[in-house]
């Protein structure tokens, strides 16, 4: 158990350690501030598209290096990150071990990130986040493009060390009382995550090395100047994150597992279901990366395969969405912050889902492709689900991390801030790709439908921009100053289940 | 698992495969025929470059920016790009398909309605990628 502020240490004994709550920590508040600097940019993104012409964005440049680093900042140093803390606090509790497999390599991964993250923010990088050759090789400023690219090696290998660690700490290190089939579903997602994370990343790294040498002029693999093709790039990177979207609401998914039932105050429906469905997405995942290149030229036998692949993923999702609601059916459910995030997420996520069918239906994409649909498709997931489901059990680690309760109004009033914020903005995109605005535009011509859209969205954006603030300052303010929590069950739900920090864990 | 039982769970599930088989199957018979270029339509070359697009007749004729074509007429775009990844798009007809340099990428279309529609660019491409925009005249053919 960590009590940082009722028992204070230098920071130092926090940083150096290798303990696997420390690092937890240290990944929560990194992977908080880099939330934040991340959403400041959306922000800015969503004033410059309030009206169209210029706003107070120079020139589109600025704003190009802006929702590249939006994007890289939210994927690789909020969402992965937060997820590593959250695993690096319960792993080793649910598997009942002392720490992570690899403590050292675990504080490795970590102090990775922040290195990473200054490369990233000082490129302001102009390629969006998935640095397209041949404009990344041709056309993107040189220590710019360079420095993003070393970033996000970096990143990688940060990645793959943490996901051994997790893989590790779950089929080695796993007390022998355990069977693997009764580890509670949030130890699950951390696994089946961290394999595909660890199948996946490595073809991202060959490609970043091939981008590099590329962009030094030694190679020409998808330079078309030097026979190379750049089509071939785009099959590498979704390689990756095609499967790298699993990597990322996997996890989230798992935190909705801890928290629902606890707060439905029932056991979870089906604990096979949800490891069915888990390894279920974890193979097909793998299935689906070459929708999202329909509009490259792909033949008719190509698309067919890979929407089928696609829709593949659809059952097991549902099979998670209807655990969820198995579980909180007939529960007598107390709707505290977390249960609040946690449903509000499983909305959003049942949306994203139906959107996603739209897409990769073949006809339907081409409607969709590289329009704001698929802006508000994805951000349905990474804000929607991930963040919803993450913000979520932030709230519920609270008294956990600090001894103390957070103000439950305002974490309720930031939860409705931010859920009403996302439909504006996020459901106002799909419409706004409907009427044809592509993503990743500096202005837009000045059609009635279009600006009013915008304006829907950029008002979302301030709700969720208010819930923000409230919410930021509620951590600082009680962590510090808070009503003290009883720990033995501090949402007050009766202790009759499980809490993961009633688990006897010895301190090294 | 536990003593409830499943039978809602595999109702559930073969409704959501059963919906999923019906788009699947809708999707996969259209794309079929909107796929099949007719015989007839006559080409067109589009290139994309930072930041314009080029057009090329039948009968040699360039145009930049603006593309005339007759109403009724199946036309098909071989498209290609100069430098960068573009992808050309005409929203009211739902034409979409990327130019990519080295490759040529074929769609094509039938203009129904006289009238002027917005051309764009929907793939990130640089600096003027939002403004690389331009028009399609459909005129009457008669």
């Amino acid at each position: 158990m960590v009590l940082e502020l009722a028992k204070p240490r230098p920071i130092w004994y926090i940083m150096f350690s290798t303990h696997h709550t420390d690092i937890g920590l240290l990944y929560m508040i990194t992977s908080l501030a880099f939330l934040f600097m991340g959403g400041a940019l959306a922000i800015a993104i969503r004033m410059e598209l309030f009206y169209p012409g210029v706003q107070f964005i120079a020139d589109s440049m600025t704003f190009n290096r802006m929702f590249t680093i939006h994007g890289t900042t939210m994927i690789f140093l909020f969402i992965l990150p937060f997820a590593s803390g959250v695993g690096n606090y319960f792993v080793p509790i649910i598997v009942r071990y002392k720490d992570m497999a690899y403590p050292k390599l675990n504080a490795i991964a970590f102090w990775m990130i922040p290195p990473a993250g200054a490369l990233v923010w000082l490129s302001f990088a102009d390629f969006g986040w998935y640095a397209q050759p041949p404009y990344s090789l041709i056309s993107s400023p040189a220590p710019a493009a360079d420095m993003w690219i070393f970033g996000l090696k970096i990143l990688g290998v940060s990645s793959i060390l943490g996901a051994i660690n997790f893989i590790v700490t779950i089929l080695k290190c796993k007390h022998p009382d355990l069977p693997l089939s009764k580890m509670p579903l949030l130890g699950w997602s951390f696994l089946s995550s961290s394999i595909i994370m660890i199948v996946a990343m490595p073809t991202f790294a060959a490609a970043l090395l091939m981008l590099l040498m590329d962009r030094m002029g030694v190679t020409g693999f998808f330079n078309p100047a030097m026979g190379g093709d750049p089509i071939a790039y785009a099959h590498l990177f979704w390689f990756t994150f095609h499967p790298e979207v699993y990597v990322l609401v996997i996890p989230a998914i798992g935190m909705m597992y801890e928290i629902i039932p606890r707060f439905s105050r029932k056991p979870i429906f089906s604990q096979g279901s949800g490891m069915f469905a888990f390894i279920m997405l974890a193979l097909v995942s793998f299935a689906s990366w070459g929708h999202h290149m329909f509009a490259t030229g792909m033949s008719f036998t190509e698309k067919t395969v890979f929407m089928i692949g696609t829709l593949a993923a659809v059952p097991a999702s549902a099979m998670h969405v209807f655990n969820f609601l198995a579980t909180m059916w007939g529960g007598r459910i107390k709707f505290a912050t977390p249960m609040m995030w946690a449903t509000g997420g499983i909305a959003l996520f049942f949306a994203a889902g139906a959107g996603g069918v739209v897409n990769t239906a073949m006809p339907l994409d081409f409607i969709t492709h590289d329009s704001y649909w698929v802006v508000g498709h994805f951000h349905l997931f990474v804000f929607g689900t991930i963040a919803f489901g993450s913000i979520g059990f932030l709230y519920y680690m609270f008294p956990y991390i600090t001894g103390r309760m957070y103000h439950e109004k305002l974490g309720q009033v930031h939860f409705i801030l931010s859920f009403v914020g996302a439909v504006m903005v996020f459901f106002t995109q799909h419409i706004l790709g409907l009427f044809g605005m592509p993503r990743r535009v500096f202005d837009y011509p000045p059609i009635p439908e279009w600006i009013a859209m915008n304006q829907l969205a950029g008002v979302g954006a301030f709700l969720i921009l208010a819930g923000s603030v409230i919410f930021l300052g509620n951590l600082i303010y009680s962590s510090g100053k808070g009503k003290d929590a009883d720990m033995d069950d501090p949402f007050g739900l009766g202790g009759k289940y499980y809490y993961p920090y009633q688990a006897k864990t010895p301190h090294h | 698992m536990g003593g409830h039982s499943s039978w809602p769970e595999w109702i559930y599930i073969g409704v959501v495969v059963a919906l999923l088989v019906w788009v699947g199957a809708e999707a996969w018979n259209v794309e079929r025929l909107v796929e099949h270029i007719p015989a007839e339509a006559k080409t067109i070359i589009v290139t994309g470059q930072q930041w314009f697009w080029t057009f090329e007749h039948e009968d040699g004729t360039k145009e930049i920016g603006e593309l005339h074509v007759k109403k009724g007429i199946p036309y098909k775009f071989e498209i290609g790009s100069k430098d960068v990844i573009h992808s050309f798009n005409i929203p009211d007809y739902l034409v979409l398909m990327d130019a990519v340099p080295g490759r040529i990428n074929v769609v094509w279309f039938l203009p129904v309605e006289e009238g002027e529609y917005p051309i764009q660019c929907r793939e990130y491409c640089g600096l003027l990628h939002y403004n690389m925009r331009g028009t399609l005249y459909v005129e009457d053919g008669a």
